[in-house]
């Protein structure tokens, strides 16, 4: 296992492209929708893809290639040829071996998200392995212990911004437990045709440079209108104390970002066939690298049965927002013979992916106009009411505010204590001083918009924790940056001046998560499941990547059963690469390292 | 704010719309969990199905983080940096004595210490330029504030003038920039800097920026035509319009006041003390 081979295999920069085209109209080779269902039914896609690979043997090549989506060419980093790269099928309790060849001039890397597997096979340079030298062969082999929907990336510099990520799906040894004639793998992302190096330099350098949603002098003006002066000029004082803009959901935004769905742009409109009265299972995923995606079908409810390959007990929404990294099943049943439109719109309504469920090659429905751009809330601060009112939003360690009757568990002050001592130095912009665990909160933007809106409060995994013990100890992390700076922490600390959590083999522990940001943060722990609590702290749902809102205080318990060096840390890419990032060491009898 | 309303579907629905294995299937998998209260150590006894990874064949040691920055190609210390020429314009006042004026500030650096540096002056038609360049090391601080410390180097009329520079660059609430530096002089001489700035947002690229700045110094210089106490006052208000982030050509004016001594040596130079200036200019970084 892990070898690395070289030679043979020459780095090929230009000799191995191939030209795809993204736009409307171009030649369609994207589109990684693929069809398994159990009945027989012969694949068929409207959108040609390239078959999946299944089995137990794959030979990965990680390449470049020409790519033009938006009518620039651009150079994408690619596996096999593909942007995304193939869906891989697997079976629950097979032994799967993967050569993953370089053919990239830098390292390289691939990290199978939400798979357990020993710490060398996490395809992390630096604490699984080196990395893949160009002209290498990387040996991944290990057994398959699960099922369900997941997906790779690279975990080396930007390559998952510039297209190394695919969908990865694991067919359970029982069968699957939803029943359905259609299946598709759903990836979203986000392309760049801008050079991550610049867009990351860019940010550093002006921080709000892809934000054209701030507040203007007429939006001040119609505040003001709306809810009188004092209202209107309280509220910009709040935030004018605070040096922070209420428009800021995300970092990148549509201003430099095509959104992508299986590849295709909106104009290319990936499409997914169905026939009358069948149920069509939508495997959705966020490869993204900095983008939540607020996603719904116009027209059909969505039967959401997993949760980061974990199975749930159904539930039915008309929209779910899903964090970058993070895995959404759904099952449709559309009932007319006609064309549904997916539509997943970037948080910050700076653009859309897009693609359609039809009957026919072809068709397609109306596109949902972009929803009003929401603004972040005093509460989305970590403020409570009446203190966002008096405006004091910078006091750090202000005692727990008493919750007001009628408050559900989910809005009433979480006891114990609020906040570790953490080091707050002049890296971090913010902290939540009244942080809820808001679990039934669909977050901002999606608050009584009128549909049925899925929460992780919604969302129950089946089966149960993988482990029934109570956690023997906390660990409490702060999720801290500072906006304008654009540095991103753990408890005040980048990676560069943090120390690893240290946790011991075989315990139980809790880890609770405040989110002291105005940023939404999706929180992915390699090598051990997250099992969220619920209000009353019992386990609730299990998952590999954890959202947490601004102003959100959630827990999630962790068995330290995997041994190795792990990576911990944002996903989302420029959050990570600017310090959000902790390494964790699994090791027997290690001290309890507090962070 | 919940969607207490998002439905969920009662497993036997789903079953019964779905598969029909499935209620069975989900009965033999809760049951189990009812028993594992009982089962404190053992994890695998009682919870849901899950395979712990193996111990890794291979394992990576731990390195000190320059070298897990160099392999993982993830390095949070890198050192960026960025030159913004704030002003570059050409002004013109009632008495069509024209100027060019520069202001340009570029740091570089890591996310706690840059090095900064910063040049402002002016070039009058028919005349040399005269302004001054500072050179600084600044230090993150506080949450909004940074310390500043370094030297200053004034230059064109007369001999040039070196300084010692202490001061603080930072945001102060509304979104405001400030500087606000002092520096020692040759021989016991004090002057004081004071510079604010701000940006309102009219569209997302039609931007207002009002900057005030104030200069004083505790000794006159007359090559320089500085009097001693506040003796410069400068307003300015340029619209400017983003092309791009990185670049905005901008209309304004400005206000120069020279008071009190550094009044009286202009006037004796046969200059007017305080001028309104009409001013075009771009606004660029890099």
């Amino acid at each position: 296992m892990g070898i690395i081979a070289r030679g043979g295999a020459q780095p090929a920069r230009m000799g191995r492209r191939q030209f795809v085209q993204g736009v409307a109209g171009g030649t369609l080779l994207l589109g990684a929708g693929s069809l398994f269902g159990r009945t027989g039914n012969p694949p068929s896609q409207a959108t040609p893809g390239p078959a999946p690979l299944s089995g137990t043997q794959f030979d990965l090549s990680i390449g470049e290639l020409a790519v033009n989506y938006t009518g620039v060419a651009r150079v994408a980093t690619a596996v096999n040829g593909q942007v995304p790269a193939p869906l891989l099928r697997w079976r629950e309790g097979d032994v799967v071996t993967l050569r993953v060849t370089n053919r990239l001039a830098v390292h390289s890397s691939i990290h199978w998200h939400g798979m357990i597997v020993p710490a060398d096979m996490d395809g992390v340079p630096g604490l699984s392995f080196p990395g893949i030298p160009p002209g290498a062969t990387f040996v991944y082999r290990f057994p398959v212990n699960q099922h369900g929907t997941y997906w790779y990336h690279s975990h080396s510099r930007f390559q998952e911004q510039t297209g190394l990520y695919g969908p990865l799906v694991i067919e359970p040894r029982g069968g699957e437990r939803a029943r359905c004639e259609r299946d598709y793998t759903v990836i979203l992302s986000d392309w760049s045709d801008s050079d991550p190096e610049h867009v990351y330099a860019t940010l550093k350098r002006q921080s709000d440079y892809f934000n054209f949603h701030q507040r203007t002098v007429a939006d001040l003006h119609a505040d003001i209108a709306r809810q009188g002066a004092a209202a209107a000029g309280a509220n910009w004082a709040l935030w004018a104390r605070m040096r922070m803009d209420p428009t800021d959901l995300l970092d990148v935004s549509g201003s430099v970002y095509t959104y992508l769905m299986n590849g295709s742009t909106p104009g290319a409109n990936w499409t997914a066939l169905f026939g009358r009265g069948e149920r069509v299972r939508l495997r959705f995923i966020n490869g993204s690298s900095m983008s939540f995606f607020d996603v719904r079908i116009p027209g059909l409810t969505m039967t959401v049965v997993a949760a980061d390959g974990q199975d749930v007990e159904p539930v039915s929404v008309d929209e779910f927002r899903i964090g970058t990294a993070e895995v959404y099943d759904v099952i449709v049943a559309p009932a007319d013979d006609r064309a549904y439109t997916i539509f997943a719109q970037a948080m910050d309504r700076s653009g859309y992916a897009r693609g359609t469920l039809a009957p026919q090659p072809g068709m397609q429905a109306g596109l949902p106009p972009l929803d009003a751009r929401p603004l972040l809330s005093a509460a989305d601060m970590g403020m409570a009411m009446d203190m966002a009112m008096s405006g004091r939003p910078e006091m750090p360690e202000m005692p727990e505010m008493p919750g007001m009757p009628g408050m559900s568990h989910d809005t009433a002050p979480v006891p114990g204590p609020q906040h570790a001592r953490v080091h707050y130095g002049p890296g971090v912009d913010m902290v939540a001083a009244n942080p809820q665990r808001r679990l039934h909160d669909p977050g901002v933007g999606l608050r009584d918009n009128g549909r049925r809106v899925l929460t992780y409060g919604d969302l129950h995994t089946l089966g149960g924790a993988i482990d029934a013990r109570e956690p023997q100890r906390d660990i409490e992390l702060h999720l801290t940056g500072h906006m304008q700076r654009y540095l991103w922490s753990f408890n005040g600390r980048k990676f560069s001046d943090s120390e690893p959590l240290r946790f011991r083999f075989g315990e139980r522990l809790r880890i609770v998560l405040v989110n002291d940001s105005m940023m939404t943060h999706p929180i992915h722990l390699h090598g051990m499941w997250s099992e969220i609590e619920d209000a009353q702290d019992e386990f609730q749902l299990r998952k590999h990547t954890v959202t947490v809102q601004p102003g959100q205080r959630l827990s999630y318990r962790v068995t330290a059963d995997a041994l190795g060096r792990w990576a911990y840390h944002c996903h989302l890419l420029y959050h990570m690469e600017a310090g959000m990032f902790r390494e964790v060491v699994v090791a027997p009898e290690a001290g309890a390292g507090e962070p | 704010m919940t969607p207490r309303g998002a439905a969920k579907l009662a497993p036997r629905r789903h079953a019964a719309s779905c598969h029909a294995g499935w209620l069975a299937m989900l009965t033999v998998i809760v049951l189990p969990l009812g028993a594992s209260a009982a089962a404190d150590e053992d994890p695998g006894s009682g919870a849901a199905a899950h395979v712990a990874p193996a111990a890794p064949a291979s394992a990576m040691p731990e390195m000190p983080y320059a070298q897990m920055a160099s392999i993982m190609d993830m390095d949070d210390a890198a050192r960026y940096g960025r030159i913004i020429v704030d002003q570059w314009e050409w002004r013109d006042d009632a008495a069509r004595r024209g100027s060019g004026v520069w202001d340009v500030e570029g740091w570089y650096g890591g996310d706690y210490d840059k090095l900064w540096a910063r040049t402002e002056g002016d070039w009058p038609s028919g005349t040399g330029a005269q302004g001054r360049a500072e050179l600084l090391w600044d230090r993150i601080v506080t949450r909004w504030w940074s310390l500043q410390a370094g030297a200053r180097y004034d230059f064109g009329a007369g001999p040039g003038k070196g300084w010692a520079a202490l001061g603080v660059q930072g945001l102060a609430p509304g979104w405001i920039n400030v500087e606000a530096t002092v520096y020692a002089g040759e021989a016991g001489s004090v002057a004081g800097r004071l510079k604010a700035e701000t940006d309102l947002r009219f569209t997302q690229r039609l931007i207002l920026q009002p900057e005030l700045e104030f200069n004083a110094y505790s000794r006159a210089d007359r090559a320089r035509e500085q009097g001693a106490g506040l003796s410069e006052v400068d307003a300015g208000l340029r619209l400017r319009y983003e092309i791009r982030r990185e670049l905005a050509p901008y209309l304004g004016v400005a206000w120069r006041q020279r008071s009190g001594a550094s009044a009286q040596l202009l006037r004796a130079a046969g200059a007017v003390p305080d001028e309104l200036q009409w001013l075009i200019g771009v606004r660029f970084w890099f």
